[in-house]
């Protein structure tokens, strides 16, 4: 699938981040919605919303990427879902991998990283 | 100084910042985003950095001040100032939040005190010389030529 025709979902409370991981997947082609918390990731979908990517950030308040992802998983939501975190120790990714995401990216995420984990996933034309 | 003499100078002074390690490629990531649609993106994501950076400098100094220092507080705002400076390629800033966390697991308020001096000196450098550089932009532009596309070649 062409990049250009995936839409994805940025979690993360800091402004920082949100503007630019929606930079940067805007710059790969891929239309993006930002949204600031767990709980705000799963109302989106509540309203019917789906998305062929999340990049989920794991220390969030109110609901954090790990409940976040458990949640999404149970509604039946099948999208790609990255964890992108600071934290690079072993035992945190397994927590996250084990809450059911697909990938791990480290933060700060940058083009390269990004076109890895998309090209992983979908295959571009 | 006509448009090539400052637009060397531009190319001057951003690599020296990288030397310096005042930069990293993470900084060269925000100038790539920026197109003709977002012409100040840069500046826009460096101006958010800097009015993070001050919020949560005042809230360390608050939070360092308490007779009971609540460590796991001073962690998390460093852990964000960490995040920014490193979304950003503030180098030497997220360098020195890594080091004020390992004093924050070991609860020792003098370290942390040196610390926040350190992360305040740091941050202070990056911003003048960001604000130096983004004055040399201005300068280019007004003067009717563009930013050169910075690569890490040297």
């Amino acid at each position: 699938m062409d990049s250009h025709k995936l839409t994805a979902l940025v979690v993360d409370d800091d402004r920082m981040v949100r503007i630019i991981h929606g930079k940067m997947l805007n710059s790969v082609g891929v239309k993006n919605q930002v949204v600031q918390n767990g709980k705000e990731a799963i109302n989106v979908h509540l309203s019917g919303q789906t998305f062929d990517l999340i990049l989920m950030d794991l220390d969030m308040p109110i609901m954090n990427g790990i409940e976040a992802i458990k949640e999404l998983r149970s509604m039946g939501i099948c999208s790609t879902i990255a964890g992108v975190s600071a934290r690079s120790m072993e035992s945190h990714i397994q927590e996250f991998m084990e809450a059911g995401l697909d990938e791990y990216l480290e933060k700060p995420l940058n083009i390269s990283k990004l076109t890895s984990f998309i090209h992983k996933f979908y295959v571009t034309n | 100084m006509d448009v090539g003499q400052m637009q060397r100078q531009w190319l001057d002074y951003t690599r020296s910042l990288f030397i310096e390690g005042f930069l990293d490629n993470q900084f060269l990531q925000l100038q790539q985003l920026q197109d003709e649609n977002n012409p100040e993106f840069v500046v826009e994501v460096v101006s958010l950095f800097f009015d993070d950076s001050e919020r949560l400098l005042k809230d360390l100094n608050f939070a360092l001040d308490q007779q009971g220092v609540d460590f796991k507080k001073v962690d998390a705002h460093v852990h964000q100032l960490k995040g920014s400076s490193s979304s950003i390629g503030a180098q030497r800033v997220k360098n020195a939040c890594i080091a004020f966390r390992n004093f924050c697991e070991d609860q020792n308020v003098e370290a942390c005190l040196r610390c926040l001096q350190q992360v305040k000196q740091e941050y202070c450098l990056v911003k003048n010389k960001l604000e130096t550089l983004f004055r040399l932009e201005q300068q280019i532009v007004a003067a009717g030529g563009s930013i050169p596309m910075m690569e890490l070649g040297f």
